[in-house]
């Protein structure tokens, strides 16, 4: 699509951005120089921190962050010398963003029509004949929202995230800019709904010759749909090229370990099971019961009967998309709820029903690792008070306590002195050692990892998975793992059950669930893992 | 001692400050004897209104008491008054806060509970307590610190509900750490803030409701000084006598200024996240 004589929608010349004194480095962007050409899909890809962000932001103007001698021409205007009367005008018209988490990007008390009708206005638009309201369900349709004169009128939480998401695309569109910004726009939806996305995307900056610059930390993202490929670390260009010589014969150290860092599509081979299940679970259920004057009883089955076992050093994944049930599953095993129905047995005695006091024995036997590990650790006790607390509740002597601490630092990989510093002082991956030592030094038979590795950059998840797989194998923990995520499943679970609505649709060894997905939705899932075709080119080469 | 004294507490300059201040205050009110020899109560008619001079600092009341003597007795009331109300009403309301937002099934009872709390009127409540008891400051203390306490509990409540949705809150369950201690270790330190902001706020208000309550009968007697009384005595004469009220308001200004300059600090030391930001 690239053509020589087109002239870039979006030029980028030697931007640097600087931070702010006092930051962890003087620039967040530096000498970066960026063509996006009509119709053509540029990746910026980068770790948190990479500076990608900013550069997106800075292209809109939305941040007010120091810009040093650079050009941004937007079709051959520089937008870093517009004044804002006219960046407004740009803004919507010209370039427009669409954001990661469509629920905040909206606004919640007014119904989603009124807010494109708004931006319409705003920018005074002339329809020739089409009212504003028409061209709304127009837009509706082209994103492909179900009954858009409906949906007009709905309000944001009544719609769906990826219903959400199709709005602000629609909104982003409507007064078709030339450029369109996509800041990781797929990163908090569910995969089936990322890759209907993506392909939404794909049609209409096909359809309509959009610019567009999309920014991702997923290669598998990058695989679908780039064009081109900007590598960006620590604020600097490492590579760029088009997508097929990036993807398959990537030439800069740091873009190749990212590859490699990507969960491959290879199952690993289940080990057999030896002895009786240290956790077994049957008709586990949770049901959540809303009663209003109005509407009468609700009940949502969050959970509804789920059978599962765990052996002795195996890793068991419950796998499924937001609002499956798997966490709850898990909150459930682990007594942080109490179930509605069924048995959860620990060696034969079940802790389903149990009160809090009768608990307390069971509990260390169960430990959790959280998805967020920026706030599963209190921001406001030290790292060795953390790791300590649960071996104090039962008895160790303090002493004790803290040189086990320092020692499962090391285990984790952290170094000894981490005891007397703060969890703001760690970065993601670092924290989420911290958290699995906290597990770990209450000598647990089973370790439950809650999406444990999903907020983390791919290169520190794949040390973290490693971490997981290490203490498996050393102290012989049982692991439960729930993932939305297949390709980090693959990585690391024995045995895989897939979760919809609250139920087990599949179940079965990892190998044999790769091989042939029995259920349908399972093989959605696969057919919407995102970068497929080039994962599985990259995984046979 | 060296090595309390190089706590970050006391490198902080706006603890310093704040802390400076209200020692002074407070050693003003306990050596008011020795600063002025003149009796606080003693009524001169010869002098009566009369504006600053060598002889009256802060010049004299309508009744020719000296206002600066005056000014310095009420010192040990409306300091005792406000801090008494603030410590009591934080400490009870914190605790009714905490139970009440982490106990889920105390939680319509005791609210419940606050709210009716809420409904009487502080000065109704003085004046059934003063009759039933006679006036004193205990009375005066209970009188400010009943209506208070409510409002302190709904705050703490407030943060309890969001903090115990936190992650770290779980974690600390699945750890078997008991109920107690995760609402002392996890949840209060998040209520420390507000309830500073909060305090300094009752602090104030404590001073100015002793001197409504004076004022009205139904505390304590308009002869002994605080500096309420002083300024609600002032008041019809303001624009004659200006000195009456701006001498005491000017204490009242500084203890307020120094709680919040002290509440400020401690904040800021207390939570380890800002050390980072000031560099400490």
């Amino acid at each position: 699509m690239s053509d020589a004589a087109k002239t870039p929608v979006l030029s980028i010349r030697d931007l640097s951005v600087a931070l702010p004194k006092g930051g962890d480095r003087p620039y967040a962007v530096q000498n970066l120089s960026l063509d996006v050409m009509p119709g053509e899909i540029v990746c910026l890809v980068g770790e948190s921190g990479s500076g990608k962000s900013v550069t997106a932001s800075t292209v809109m103007r939305l941040n007010t962050l120091p810009v040093s001698a650079a050009q941004v021409l937007l079709e051959g205007e520089d937008v870093l010398a517009a004044g804002k009367a006219r960046l407004r005008d740009l803004r919507g018209s010209r370039m427009s963003m669409i954001f990661q988490e469509p629920m905040t990007a909206l606004n919640p008390v007014h119904r989603v029509g009124e807010q494109v009708i708004e931006l319409l206005r705003t920018h005074k638009w002339k329809g020739r004949g089409v009212s504003p309201e028409e061209r709304v369900q127009q837009l509706f349709a082209d994103v492909h929202l179900p009954d858009p004169a409906r949906l007009m009128n709905a309000y944001p939480h009544q719609l769906s995230g990826g219903q959400r998401q199709r709005v602000m695309i629609a909104m982003a569109l409507a007064l078709e800019p030339a450029l369109l910004i996509a800041d990781e726009p797929t990163t908090a939806l569910d995969v089936t709904t990322q890759a209907q996305i993506l392909e939404l995307l794909r049609e209409l900056q096909r359809k309509r010759g959009t610019g567009v610059l999309f920014i991702t930390h997923d290669f598998g993202v990058v695989a679908d749909i780039a064009d081109r490929v900007v590598v960006m670390r620590y604020g600097e260009v490492v590579e760029s090229g088009p997508a097929q010589e990036v993807l398959y014969n990537p030439q800069h150290d740091y873009t190749r370990m990212l590859i490699a860092a990507v969960p491959r599509l290879t199952p690993r081979t289940a080990r057999p099971l030896a002895g009786a299940p240290v956790l077994d679970a049957k008709a586990l259920s949770k049901i959540y019961v809303s009663t209003s004057f109005f509407k009468g009883t609700r009940e949502v089955r969050a959970v509804d009967g789920v059978d599962l076992a765990l052996y002795k050093g195996q890793t068991l994944g419950i796998v499924g998309e937001s609002g499956s049930g798997k966490s709850t599953a898990a909150r459930c095993v682990a007594r942080l709820i109490e179930p509605t129905g069924g048995q959860v047995l620990l060696d034969g005695h079940d802790i389903a029903g149990l009160g809090e006091r009768a608990l307390h024995p069971y509990r260390r036997r169960i430990q959790v690792v959280f998805q967020d590990p920026y706030r599963s650790l209190n921001p406001r006790r030290t790292v060795g008070q953390a790791v300590i607390e649960g071996p104090l509740n039962y008895g160790t002597p303090r002493a004790e306590a803290l040189e086990r601490a320092r020692s499962l630092l090391e285990t984790v990989g952290l170094e000894a002195n981490a005891l007397d510093r703060y969890p703001h002082q760690f970065s993601g991956g670092q924290r989420q050692r911290i958290a699995i030592a906290r597990a770990l030094a209450m000598q647990p038979e089973i370790l439950i990892a809650d999406e444990a590795v999903s907020a983390l950059d791919v290169s520190v998840q794949a040390q973290v998975l490693e971490l997981l797989e290490q203490i498996r194998d050393r102290f012989g923990i049982s692991i439960l793992f729930i993932t939305h995520d297949l390709r980090v499943a693959a990585r690391l679970c024995d045995r895989i059950m897939v979760m919809q609505r609250g139920k087990v649709v599949e179940f079965a060894d990892t190998a044999a669930l790769f091989a042939s997905p029995q259920h349908e939705y399972t093989q959605q899932l696969f057919a919407a893992l995102p970068g497929r075709h080039w994962l599985e080119a990259g995984s046979a080469a | 001692m060296r090595a309390v004294l190089r706590h970050p507490l006391f490198r902080n300059s706006a603890v310093l400050a704040g802390g400076g201040i209200l020692l002074l205050l407070v050693l003003i009110a306990l050596l008011a004897p020795l600063l002025s020899q003149t009796d606080p109560t003693a009524i001169a008619p010869r002098f009566r209104l009369k504006p600053p001079s060598e002889d009256f600092l802060m010049g004299t009341d309508k009744l020719g008491r000296d206002v600066a003597t005056r000014a310095l007795y009420g010192a040990r009331v409306s300091l005792l008054v406000s801090i008494c109300v603030a410590a009591i009403a934080i400490s009870v309301g914190l605790v009714i806060g905490l139970v009440s937002g982490y106990i889920r099934w105390l939680d319509g009872p005791i609210m419940r509970t606050m709210d009716g709390l809420m409904a009487i009127p502080g000065i109704l409540l003085a004046i059934a307590l003063v009759s039933l008891s006679g006036s004193s400051l205990l009375t005066v203390i209970v009188a400010i610190v009943v209506p208070e306490i409510p409002r302190v509990a709904r705050l703490v409540r407030g943060v309890v509900l969001s903090i115990r949705e936190e992650p770290y809150v779980e974690a600390a369950i699945g750890l078997g750490t008991p109920v107690y201690r995760i609402l002392i270790q996890h949840i209060l330190p998040n209520t420390i803030a507000p309830l500073i902001v909060q305090g300094t706020y009752i602090c104030a208000s404590a001073i100015l409701v002793e001197a409504i309550l004076s004022f009205l009968g139904a505390g304590l007697s308009s002869e002994i000084p605080t500096w309420g009384n002083i300024i609600a005595d002032g008041r019809d004469v303001f624009q004659r006598a200006p000195w009456i009220i701006l001498f005491p308001g000017g204490f009242l200004a500084a203890t307020i200024l120094a709680v919040n300059i002290l509440g400020d600090g401690l904040r800021d030391t207390l939570d380890p996240r800002m050390k980072k930001r000031l560099g400490a």
